[in-house]
């Protein structure tokens, strides 16, 4: 045993007695390690003290503790406030502007400056967080449903159906994401479904492959085989058999391509083919300000891209923090 | 070792007094913030030459002691307590490059699995030269050396070996390599951690004799590690025995297990199915309660919770070392009385013999099965006749690779035979698959995987593991299935509250204990047993073959029972059937079987088992490894390894048929069975 392993588990395995239960990945769960009550008589039995939710809530634990994770979930919990109650919080209406205030530099007044039309660039930003935060977490959420249900049939049935879904997947995962996402947006015309469904599809052929390959680690197990042998359908076997087994991947796979919706829109929206003005969105204003970059604004493009960054980061940093827990 | 100078320098061996002295040792782990005593006050010596076993079940701390005489606990751990000197040098004190000189240099350690000791992505020949390079000698010298030392254990073509990657070798001559490099530097300490657990009873005999035979030409101190009581009995001239991080009892290994003198060296004796024990002779003894929590200091004896000979003393005062006779010690206030321990589980059982006339359950006849999917068919069953009885136990043996678990997934219908093999269960046919057989064919027939990690969703609740095939198989529902549940739950005695636990909080023993309640849902007539003991403790195995007989009376359920144990098959088993490549060899009556005469693979695998009374019978040690069943040797494919091979080349030739040499008793061998007597001098019956 090497100092690593015991470490990284988080839990000291006093004994390395290498029996083949302990290579066994639910013994690497702190609940599991080494010292259960053996049950030598078959007589009265003694467990830990614990119900079946300790394992998650022994997860959820962890998390919070850890400090990257917190500071993730507080940036993440700010844009949330802002994109619900966006409208009340920003000092000035963010559509509205002033003639007579435009690019004007940060101020006690305005204090992330003014953009070309005499708009409130802290309002904007602030309100920005809505239109985002709805699209990207349904996107993802698409995305997740349908990469999930490719990939446990892919896993599940391998051979024909695996490799011919599986080129399908390659072919259009060879394109660009911004290229797919154009096509579409140009042949229904850009909108937030579009941006979900778009979106949605191409993450969910990228998430089917992380899903196919924890199916295929499962499919062989001889729980699986239990199953078949008391005649259940496929669809069980996939659904309430395997899918509660490859769900920490499908949890960290769901939160790392949030990170990456967010990115996706923006660019989207950079380029004119995300959420459409006048809706506030830091993509577009970024947009509609970087001309005038040379011309010493820097405010308009600095605070929505400060934006789009924070929350990439924050998500990221959960991602990391879950996937720490979860896939250890 | 044969060079005239030892260029590698020796380690300093201390040529009196202790290889190894440890002095009232005590292990902590830190975990969360938390210390965890994990061994107490552990006191042995090892003398020069001396073999020395620690023994005990799975979380009892020896390969923790192992680490702490090698200084190479966890980062966590630490010897918090006591004392650790190794040729005369105290562990503890060293700095770090005497730390690397006393790792490198006079202790070696061998751990269980072989395949893991290397790296799999550089050859053999570099890893073993390396470990002579870090001595100190040029490349070429180290490459000379590392062909000479695989020599040294038994290797007969170390050029082949040395050019080979770890995969393409077998675990047995993988396990070879590595103690080839563990005695590289003629180490004054050698630590052997469970290195036979990982392989086949025929190579284990191997190994261990290669053991014994380089200790007397190394004269290294070695300490033993191993949960097989036999292995340690044949191994050691003495032994400790550790129970929840302490050592309960030492002495003379032979002396330990004749007359053992704490209880729970007794209690452990008695779970092991003892030469020629049988189920119609009672069922096996057991060790009542579970370890104590890590970390749990008790206030008096450690095993005063399970001890049945407890008294009021027990549970207040610690026992010192007491010394019993001589050099053994025993950790029990009421050591002389431990022989006399009650037993936990009442000895008498009625089991109905099976009635040997009824038409069989499941008939085979000419099942064959030929994996494809690689470069070359492989066939790994070829042509099996069987018949299983309801009622009884068959058991299955043979090596890793000989079919066993094959021939229990065709059975069951996991993986497709053949065309042309024929399956019947009470006269019907069974379709190839699963899915095409009726449900109530799937319901007769059920299995218990040798692995409950693996077998048992690990995200269901135990309730949801047993209720699903309620539902599914026996097609109950409601108050019906609740009941159901209730009752199975009972019969594999468990407990109600522990309905609502996921497999990981359940101990080794209790989730195959979920698995046995899972297979006997849907009330099967056959149950295949694919090695389910195997990955358990000896006390634990000991509740499980007790439960499955007791199943077996009451449910009048067939087992085919599969298991490299021969103790546990002949424990359990009405017949056997031995498998080799694919091909049944030996077939009959349990006693036939075991009595003789043999077909010679079975007497080679009887001979490989290692016995506890230590008596040394001579062992018939199979050369060479299981030949690949993509290309089976022609004429009888056991020649190639028999010891027992006709001059006349009639064995390289024609493939004996299996034929019946006594009523029932089926043999593949071209020997008569007269003769084959003679040859194995078996008395006749």
């Amino acid at each position: 045993m090497s100092d690593e392993e015991a470490i990284d588990g988080g839990i000291a395995t006093p004994s390395a007695t290498k029996t083949p239960l302990e290579d066994s990945p639910a013994l690497r769960d702190p609940a599991a390690v080494g010292f259960l009550p053996t049950d030598a008589a078959g007589g009265v039995v003694g467990t830990l003290d614990s119900s079946a939710g300790t394992i998650w809530r022994e997860n959820v634990r962890e998390l919070v503790r850890s400090p990257a994770f917190l500071i993730g979930a507080i940036i993440l919990l700010w844009w949330i406030v802002c994109a619900l109650f966006g409208k009340t919080i920003a000092p000035y209406n963010p559509v509205a502007g002033s003639l007579t205030a435009f690019n004007q530099p940060p101020s006690g007044a305005h204090w992330f400056g003014t953009d070309s039309l005499g708009r409130d660039v802290l309002s904007r930003v602030i309100v920005g967080a809505r239109e985002i935060l709805i699209v990207t977490p349904l996107a993802t959420l698409l995305g997740t449903v349908l990469g999930t249900s490719i990939g446990l049939i892919q896993g599940y049935f391998r051979g024909r159906v695996d490799s011919f879904s599986g080129r399908l997947v390659d072919a259009v995962l060879a394109l660009p994401i911004v290229i797919v996402a154009f096509l579409f947006v140009v042949a229904l015309g850009p909108s937030a479904p579009t941006l979900i469904v778009v979106i949605g599809l191409v993450f969910g052929l990228l998430i089917s492959r992380t899903v196919r390959t924890a199916v295929l680690q499962e499919r062989d197990l001889d729980y699986i085989a239990a199953a078949r042998l008391r005649d259940e359908s496929n669809t069980h076997i996939m659904f309430v058999e395997i899918l509660p087994n490859v769900f920490g991947p499908i949890l960290v796979e769901f939160t790392v391509r949030l990170g990456y919706a967010i990115f996706t829109v923006a660019t989207l929206s950079f380029l004119g083919f995300g959420i459409q003005p006048p809706t506030p969105d830091w993509g577009a204003d970024i947009a509609n300000s970087y001309q005038y970059l040379g011309a010493g604004y820097w405010w308009e493009v600095l605070f929505p891209a400060l934006a789009i960054a924070s929350l990439v980061v924050a998500i990221n940093l959960i991602a990391d923090s879950i996937e720490a827990v979860v896939i250890q | 070792m044969t060079s005239d100078a030892p260029v590698v320098q020796a380690s300093r061996r201390p040529t009196d007094g202790p290889v190894v002295d440890v002095a009232h040792v005590d292990v902590t782990y830190t975990v969360r913030g938390a210390d965890r005593l994990t061994v107490r006050d552990v006191s042995f010596k090892i003398g020069p030459q001396e073999s020395f076993g620690l023994v005990g079940e799975s979380g009892c701390g020896k390969t923790t002691m192992a680490l702490a005489i090698d200084r190479y606990l966890a980062r966590n751990g630490r010897v918090s307590k006591g004392s650790i000197t190794v040729a005369g040098q105290d562990v503890g004190a060293l700095g770090k490059d005497a730390l690397r000189q006393l790792r490198a240099r006079t202790i070696s350690m061998v751990y269980q699995e072989p395949g893991r000791a290397l790296n799999p992505s550089l050859r053999v020949g570099r890893q073993v030269a390396e470990v002579f390079e870090i001595a100190g000698l040029s490349r070429s010298e180290a490459a000379a050396r590392a062909e000479e030392s695989l020599r040294t254990v038994q290797i007969n073509d170390p050029g082949r070996v040395l050019q080979a990657y770890p995969h393409q070798l077998s675990g047995g001559m993988l396990q070879r390599v590595v103690i080839a490099m563990a005695l590289a530097t003629e180490p004054a300490l050698l630590i052997l951690d469970e290195p036979t657990t990982a392989l086949d009873a025929t190579v284990e005999a191997e190994i261990l004799e290669l053991i014994s035979a380089l200790r007397a030409e190394f004269h290294t101190a070695v300490l033993f590690i191993s949960h097989n009581l036999a292995v340690i009995a044949k191994m050691c001239d003495r032994v400790g025995v550790m129970y929840a991080g302490e050592l309960v009892e030492q002495g003379p290994a032979l002396e330990v297990f004749e007359q053992p003198r704490h209880p729970y060296t007794v209690g452990l004796l008695r779970c092991i199915p003892r030469r020629g024990q049988r189920k119609d002779h009672g069922r096996l003894d057991t060790i009542p309660g579970f370890l104590p929590a890590p970390g749990a200091v008790p206030a008096g004896c450690i095993f005063a919770d399970r001890c049945a000979i407890v008294q009021e003393r027990c549970k207040r005062e610690t026992p010192p070392m007491y010394p019993v006779s001589g050099d053994r010690t025993s950790r029990c206030h009421y050591h002389q009385r431990a022989a006399e321990l009650p037993r936990a589980t009442p000895e008498d059982v009625r089991l109905p013999t099976p009635d040997e006339a009824a038409a069989p359950v499941i008939s085979l006849r000419g099942v064959s099965k030929t994996f494809t999917g690689g470069k070359e068919p492989v066939h790994a069953l070829t042509d099996i006749d069987l018949d299983l009885r309801p009622g009884e136990t068959l058991g299955l043996v043979g090596e890793s690779g000989s079919g066993k678990t094959t021939l229990a997934r065709v059975l069951v219908g996991l993986s497709a035979p053949d065309e042309g093999s024929m399956l019947e269960m009470s006269g019907s046919m069974l379709a190839p698959t699963a899915p095409k057989r009726a449900r109530d064919q799937l319901r007769a027939m059920q299995i218990i995987f040798q692995n409950p990690d693996s077998a048992l969703n690990r995200r269901h609740s135990v309730r949801a593991i047993i209720s699903r095939p309620l539902t599914k198989l026996a097609g109950l529902s409601g108050k019906q299935r609740e009941a159901k549940l209730e009752e199975l739950v009972g019969e594999v005695r468990m407990q109600q509250r522990q309905l609502g636990l996921r497999p990981s909080q359940l101990s080794g023993g209790l989730k195959q204990r979920v698995a046995i309640a899972r297979a006997f849902a849907g009330d099967p007539k056959v149950l295949v047993c694919d090695e389910p003991t195997s990955a358990l403790d000896v006390s634990v195995q000991a509740a499980i073959l007790n439960l499955l007989a007791d199943l077996q009376g009451r449910e009048r359920v067939t087992y085919l029972f599969i298991s490299h144990d021969l103790g546990v098959v002949r424990y359990l088993s009405d017949r056997i059937a031995v498998l080799y490549l694919g091909r049944l060899q030996e077939y009959g009556d349990a006693e036939a079987v075991f009595t003789g005469p043999h077909h010679p693979y079975t007497e080679a695998l009887l001979s490989a088992v290692p016995s506890l009374d230590g008596t040394r019978r001579e062992r018939i040690i199979l050369s060479g490894e299981i030949p690949s069943p993509a290309h089976p040797p022609s004429g009888c494919v056991f020649h190639t390894r028999c010891p027992r091979r006709l001059a006349s080349g009639i064995c390289e030739s024609t493939e004996p048929p299996l034929a019946e040499v006594e009523p029932g008793h089926f043999m593949r061998c071209h020997i008569p069975a007269d003769e084959l007597r003679q040859l194995q001098n078996v008395e006749s019956q």
